[in-house]
C-alpha cells in the first residue's frame, strides 16, 4: 500500500492506510477534517462540484458521476443510494481495501451522494465472503451513529460470490430479493432500481473521491491528472514486480514509474494485462511507453477499467493463463442470453483445444469471428469483456498460441497460474 | 426508428430474420444480429412486422 508521488499532492485516498487496520473515526477526521454541513454545501453545490471536478466512476465504465447523480435526482420517487463494494474482479483489491481499512471515507462519500440526490437511505454492498469487511463496516457505522455524524441510514448487504455480482442490475436484483443476475435495460436503475425507486449505484472508490471533493473542492481535485481525465485513481498491481498491491497514482502516470514504486521488475515481462478480466492485453515491448490514462490506452484498444495491471512474467505461460480465465468467465455467464451462453462456451472450448495441441479445423477463423460477433449482444458486458480479453490475447501472444496449437502444452503450462480463478 | 433485441427474452426462434432480412441476420446459433443505425422509413413496416411476429416479444422498436 503506497503511492506514486510526483509531488506532495499524493496520497489522497490512501492517506492513513499505514495504520494497519481500519482507520477509526477520530483518526479519519484528524486526517481529512469534518464533512461540510448541508448548510455549507447543499445538494446543488455538491452536484456542481462533482461536475466541475469531472469525477468519473471507478468501477470500470468511467461514467461521469454527476450525470448519473442528476438522473437519479430528477427521477420520480424517493431515491436510494447503493455503494458498490463488490468488484468481484479476481485480480482487483482496491475496493476491498477501501471498505476494510478506510470505511469512513466510503461512508462519507455515500452520505454525500445521498445528500446530492435527496436520498435518506444508503445500502453498502460488499462481497459476502469477506467477513472482515462486514466487521469493519459495522464498527464504522456504530462509531458514526455514536457521534451523530449522519442524517442518512446505512444498511449493509452481503452480495453473492459470483463474477457478475457487482454488475449494477445484478446487484439491484439481489437487494430486491432476486438472483445475482443482470437484467435488461430499460428500466434504468437511475429510474427504477431498489424497491422500484430511483437508484444511484456508485463504486466505493468513486464515493471515496467524492468525500474529498466535498471537503476540498473541484479545483483541488483537478490539480492532478489532465483536463480530460483529472484526479488520482487506485490501481492493483500484480505479477512481475517486487511489491504487488494497491497503489494510488495520478491519472496519466507512466506505467514504469508505477512499477518502480512497486519495487521494480522482478522478472522479464511477457505481456501486460490492463483493466482485469474485462480488459486488454498489451505486448511487453509497449511497457516502457504506457501512460495510465484512458486517452493513451484507448489508442491501444485498452482502458484502465477497474485499475488492474498485471505484468505477466516470462515464467508464466500466457496461453495457459488466458485459457483458464476464458473458461472461468464462460462458466460465470448468467446463462440468460443465447449469444453469451453459446459464444463464451465456444470461445473457451476452442482455446482449451488449442492449448492441448488439438485445435479443431478453422479454430483461428472461428475465434476471430466470435470475438467480433459477441460484443454488445448480452444484457450485461460479459460477452464484450471476454471477447476483448481473448482477442487482445491472441494478438499479443500469437506465436505462443500457434506453438501450442502445433505441439500441445509447454513446460510452463503446468505451473501454478498467476491470474486468480476464484 | 431503431430496433433492439432483449437478449434475455430472445429464444432464437428466428422469425425476425425471415420477416426483416434487410436488417436482421442470424448467427450460427440462431440468434439475431441486428444492423446498427436508424431504419430507413421505407423499411419501418417490416421492422414493425418483425417485432409483432416475435413469439417472445423480444424485439423493441425505439422511436427517435
Amino acid at each position: 500500500m503506497s503511492t506514486v508521488t510526483e509531488s506532495a499532492l499524493l496520497p489522497r485516498l490512501l492517506r492513513g492506510v499505514a495504520y494497519r487496520g481500519m482507520a477509526q473515526l477520530d483518526t479519519h477526521l484528524a486526517e481529512h477534517g469534518p464533512l461540510p454541513a448541508p448548510s455549507e454545501l447543499g445538494a446543488a453545490a455538491l452536484l456542481s462540484a462533482v461536475e466541475r471536478a469531472g469525477l468519473r466512476g471507478r468501477g470500470g465504465a468511467a461514467f461521469p458521476a454527476a450525470v448519473k447523480m442528476r438522473a437519479v435526482r430528477s427521477a420520480r420517487g424517493r431515491p436510494v443510494v447503493v455503494a458498490n463494494g463488490c468488484e468481484s474482479e479476481p485480480m482487483s483489491a482496491k475496493d476491498a481495501l477501501l471498505l476494510h481499512e478506510l470505511p469512513h471515507l466510503v461512508l462519507d462519500g455515500a452520505a454525500l451522494a445521498a445528500r446530492a440526490v435527496g436520498a435518506s437511505q444508503v445500502i453498502v454492498t460488499y462481497e459476502g465472503q469477506n467477513r472482515d469487511t462486514r466487521i469493519s463496516l459495522e464498527h464504522a457505522i456504530k462509531q458514526r451513529q455514536a457521534a451523530g455524524a449522519d442524517s442518512v441510514g446505512f444498511e449493509l448487504f452481503a452480495a453473492a460470490e459470483k463474477f457478475l455480482t457487482g454488475q449494477e442490475t445484478s446487484l439491484i436484483s439481489q437487494i430486491n430479493g432476486g438472483p445475482p443476475l443482470p437484467n435488461f435495460i430499460p428500466p434504468r436503475p437511475t429510474e427504477r432500481g431498489v424497491r422500484r425507486r430511483p437508484t444511484l449505484v456508485q463504486n466505493v472508490e468513486t464515493l471515496a473521491h467524492l468525500a474529498l471533493i466535498a471537503r476540498r473542492g473541484a479545483d483541488w481535485y483537478r490539480r492532478l491528472g489532465s483536463a480530460e481525465e483529472p484526479g488520482s485513481t487506485l490501481v492493483t498491481v500484480a505479477g512481475a514486480v517486487r511489491s504487488p498491491g494497491v497503489y494510488e497514482i495520478e491519472i496519466g502516470t507512466p506505467l514504469e514509474a508505477l512499477f518502480e514504486a512497486a519495487g521494480g521488475h522482478s522478472d522479464e515481462i511477457a505481456g501486460l494485462l490492463v483493466g482485469g478480466y474485462f480488459g486488454s492485453w498489451l505486448p511487453a515491448k509497449l511497457v516502457g511507453s504506457v501512460e495510465l490514462s484512458n486517452a493513451w490506452l484507448r489508442a491501444h484498444r485498452a482502458a484502465l477499467g477497474c485499475g488492474v495491471l498485471v505484468a505477466l512474467p516470462q515464467s508464466a505461460c500466457p496461453v495457459a493463463e488466458v485459457v483458464r480465465v476464458a473458461i472461468y468467465l464462460a462458466t460465470e455467464t448468467a446463462n440468460q442470453c443465447g449469444p453469451c451462453v453459446h459464444g463464451s462456451a465456444a470461445l473457451a472450448r476452442t482455446l482449451h483445444a488449442i492449448a492441448l495441441g488439438k485445435p479443431p479445423a478453422g479454430a483461428g477463423a472461428d475465434l476471430r469471428r466470435w470475438t467480433s460477433l459477441l460484443p454488445g449482444r448480452g444484457a450485461c458486458h460479459l460477452p464484450d469483456g471476454l471477447s476483448r480479453f481473448v482477442a487482445t490475447a491472441l494478438a499479443t501472444f500469437t506465436s505462443q498460441f500457434e506453438e501450442h496449437a502445433r505441439r500441445g502444452p509447454c513446460r510452463l503450462c503446468a505451473t501454478e497460474g498467476l491470474l486468480v480463478i476464484p | 426508428m431503431r430496433i433492439r433485441v432483449n437478449p434475455i427474452a430472445c429464444e432464437a426462434h428466428g422469425l425476425c430474420a425471415g420477416l426483416f432480412p434487410e436488417w436482421i441476420d442470424l448467427d450460427e446459433w440462431g440468434y439475431p444480429i441486428i444492423k446498427d443505425g436508424a431504419i430507413p422509413p421505407e423499411l419501418e413496416a417490416h421492422a414493425r412486422r418483425a417485432a409483432d411476429g416475435c413469439p417472445t416479444l423480444a424485439l423493441l422498436l425505439d422511436r427517435q
